[in-house]
């Protein structure tokens, strides 16, 4: 401890400086060791998320489950070389409920043929309850020669749907866009 | 590098003994020198001009707050000259300032003939000047200094020019600087004492070095860390403190309250150190309750690490965490309050006489404690947020930093001059130095309190008519604080070419070694052959 002699000091500074350096080292180290610390601690306490964490998983309090729709598919392709049909003829569902149905079309032609699908319902009435949220129908579709192709339809039934509507008809007619080569 | 410093400390106890006249002289002298007492002078010489360029920082910031509108500087150099007043005071004018008095007093209160790592101490010093180059040649790069404020907060710090990357180097560099001057200091101080100089007789000054050199050594690298990382954010593609890739600006002060506020006990401990050699020296009494002061100054280093988010009250913590760091904040007032009642009392019954060191230590006591409970009110959480980045933080940290750390400082240099040169100065002069001081601080920062409390934020050239009274009169008060230096400069330079000659003990209360065993002015090699303490 106290000064004896040169030479053992110098060996016990040497140690002091070596120990001393290794804290200011390692302190550098958990200056970067905060980060993960510091990542670990926002997600135990569930703070600091820009995406809100669910606790538990949500449900839709919309779907009326007292009474179902029949949903009667239809499909049709006007003076086109196009097989187009559902791969199911009919489903149920609750109204508000959300269900996703395939439709499958095959170009017979030996060329790209485009073509633009037209919804009707019937009752004619029934397509303001009818929200689709992803359809082939909203844009132009272009098969090349000899493709099939499936296709979803994903739609809800609004609850407010009449209490009388048991069965809507949703069909699809296939027209042929003329004039663009089978191009978009 | 051990070798290399050991090989040199080596040259000089073998070869050199008492021989500085035969060395190189003028310029090189200084360059050269490892001996403690030339490095402590240079460390005060370099912290005087660091604080005059500070202090001409403060006050463009106090000529444009004069009045409200813009009229001198445009936002753009105001909120350079904020960020680079706070940089420059902290780092190159009272930390500069206290390992000054380090170098100079623990080998000589120690009974140890020089510091522990004599080379080391030399590169510790003139790594400096180059920091305080690269902080001032950042005004003359494309874009200017950096405005940031002196907490160089991201992820401002990641958009600004090059003038960032200047003072992320000077960071660097004032790091490097102080974490070998720590491991000198703590060296020093256990493996270099007189025998019979156990820990507990050591002179309070010493311990609070101590103490401080292990803050230094635990907190600087983490301020070394948060640098480097907002350098790689701007240059090497990573996202630490950038949103944008993920990373997290709230991060950024975490890292830097955890090295920041350590770093305001770091200034005030050796400021505490040395107001306890200067009251029992002018009251002619011991110290009182000198293990409580010890214990006290451990727990406030202890509790200054888990304290660090009080600063940040108002990033949208959990309600949890105010509250944790509210009670450990205001823990601290415990041990502080000890001290401040030991220093009452040493002076009670004591034979007080008022030379301008005492009037400096006591001006100290005042106003720190002053500074102490505006702190305790910002410790409280749910006030904080409405104080928050307000005039009364800044008129808080004035009161302990200036009043607290400058005030020592300038008590202290009074104290030693006599010792360090052998001459005395100007009593008369001295108290005047006190007295303007003590007045144009407190009309500088008193009112600052109350256009804080009203709402005025901080950093911001510009304000509402309603705070101009207020403004007015700090602005007054600076420019009275800031020419009152220039006294200061003249006493000393006064003293040191044509000052009477100073007493060996010049102090009849001062019972350090410095004083009790060395003549005035202390020569140049000194216990070489240790004392003999009782």
């Amino acid at each position: 401890m106290s000064a004896t002699g040169a030479s053992h000091l110098s060996g016990d500074n040497r140690r002091m400086l070596v120990k001393l350096s290794i804290v200011a080292a390692l302190m550098f180290g958990f200056g970067y060791a905060l980060v993960p610390f510091y990542k670990a601690i926002c997600v135990a306490l569930g703070i600091n998320s820009l995406v809100p964490i669910a606790t538990t998983t949500s449900k839709n309090t919309q779907v009326d489950y007292t009474r179902k729709v029949s949903i009667e598919l239809d499909a049709n392709a006007h003076r086109m070389p196009w097989r187009f049909k559902p791969l199911v003829g009919n489903v149920e569902v609750h109204p508000g409920e959300l269900m996703t149905v395939e439709y499958e079309i095959v170009n017979t032609r030996d060329t790209p043929v485009t073509g633009q699908a037209m919804p009707s319902y019937g009752p004619q009435h029934a397509g303001q309850y009818f929200s689709k949220l992803e359809c082939f129908c909203f844009t132009k579709q272009t098969l090349a020669a000899g493709e099939t192709r499936r296709m979803p339809v994903v739609f809800l039934i609004d609850p407010k749907l009449p209490a009388d509507m048991k069965t809507i008809t949703l069909s699809y007619t296939f027209f042929e866009v003329p004039g663009m080569g089978g191009k978009l | 590098m051990s070798a290399v410093i050991d090989d040199h400390g080596h040259a000089k106890d073998d070869h050199h003994h008492g021989d500085h006249h035969h060395g190189y002289g003028g310029m090189m002298r200084w360059i050269t020198t490892t001996n403690h007492k030339d490095i402590g002078t240079m460390y005060l010489w370099f912290s005087f001009m660091m604080f005059m360029v500070g202090g001409t920082m403060a006050l463009v910031i106090r000529a444009e707050l004069f009045s409200p509108g813009l009229q001198i500087v445009n936002p753009d150099f105001f909120i350079q000259m904020t960020t680079m007043h706070g940089l420059i005071m902290v780092f190159g004018a009272i930390m500069p300032a206290f390992v000054g008095f380090a170098n100079w007093l623990i080998p000589m209160q120690i009974g140890a003939p020089d510091m522990a790592f004599a080379r080391m101490n030399n590169w510790s010093f003139w790594i400096l000047p180059f920091a305080g180059s690269l902080l001032i040649m950042s005004f003359f790069v494309p874009g200017g200094a950096p405005g940031v404020g002196w907490t160089m907060y991201a992820p401002l710090t990641v958009q600004m020019g090059m003038g960032m990357d200047l003072t992320i180097f000077a960071v660097h560099l004032l790091g490097m600087s102080s974490i070998m001057g720590s491991i000198n200091i703590v060296t020093t101080i256990l493996n270099m004492r007189a025998p019979g100089m156990t820990l507990m007789k050591m002179p309070l000054f010493v311990w609070t070095w101590l103490i401080t050199a292990y803050l230094l050594i635990a907190s600087m690298p983490v301020l070394a860390g948060a640098v480097t990382m907002t350098l790689t954010d701007r240059h090497f593609g990573t996202s630490f403190f950038n949103a944008a890739g993920g990373g997290d600006p709230v991060l950024y002060q975490h890292i830097f309250w955890f090295f920041g506020h350590p770093e305001v006990y770091i200034i005030i401990l050796p400021a505490f150190g040395v107001v306890s050699q200067i009251l029992p020296a002018f009251s002619r009494k011991p110290l009182f309750g000198y293990a409580s002061m010890v214990y006290a100054t451990s727990s406030i280093a202890i509790l200054s690490f888990i304290v660090w988010a009080h600063h940040m009250y108002t990033v949208g913590m959990p309600v949890t965490g105010q509250l944790f760091f509210m009670y450990a904040t205001t823990l601290i007032a415990v041990p502080t309050a000890c001290k401040i009642f030991n220093w009452l009392a040493t002076m009670w019954r004591g034979s007080l006489t008022f030379e301008t060191p005492m009037l400096f230590a006591l001006g100290f006591l005042f106003l720190f404690t002053m500074g102490g409970f505006s702190g305790l009110v910002l410790a409280l959480a749910a006030v904080d947020i409405q104080l928050h980045d307000t005039y009364y933080v800044v008129a808080h940290f004035h009161y302990v930093m200036v009043a607290g750390a400058l005030f020592t400082a300038f008590g202290g240099i009074y104290f030693w001059l006599p010792k360090w040169t052998g001459k005395m100065y100007n009593e008369t002069l001295g108290k005047w130095h006190f007295w303007l001081t003590m007045i144009f601080f407190n009309i500088t920062f008193f009112v600052q309190h109350f256009s804080g409390l009203a709402g005025m934020p901080r950093r911001i050239p510009d304000y509402p008519l309603m705070f101009e009274t207020w403004n007015k009169i700090s602005s007054i008060g600076a420019f009275g604080f800031g020419f009152s230096q220039l006294l200061f400069l003249y006493i000393i330079v006064k003293a040191i070419t044509s000052g009477e000659k100073a007493a060996d003990k010049q102090w009849e209360g001062a019972d350090s070694l410095e004083w009790t065993h060395l003549p005035s002015p202390a020569p140049y090699h000194s216990f070489e052959t240790p004392p003999a303490i009782k």
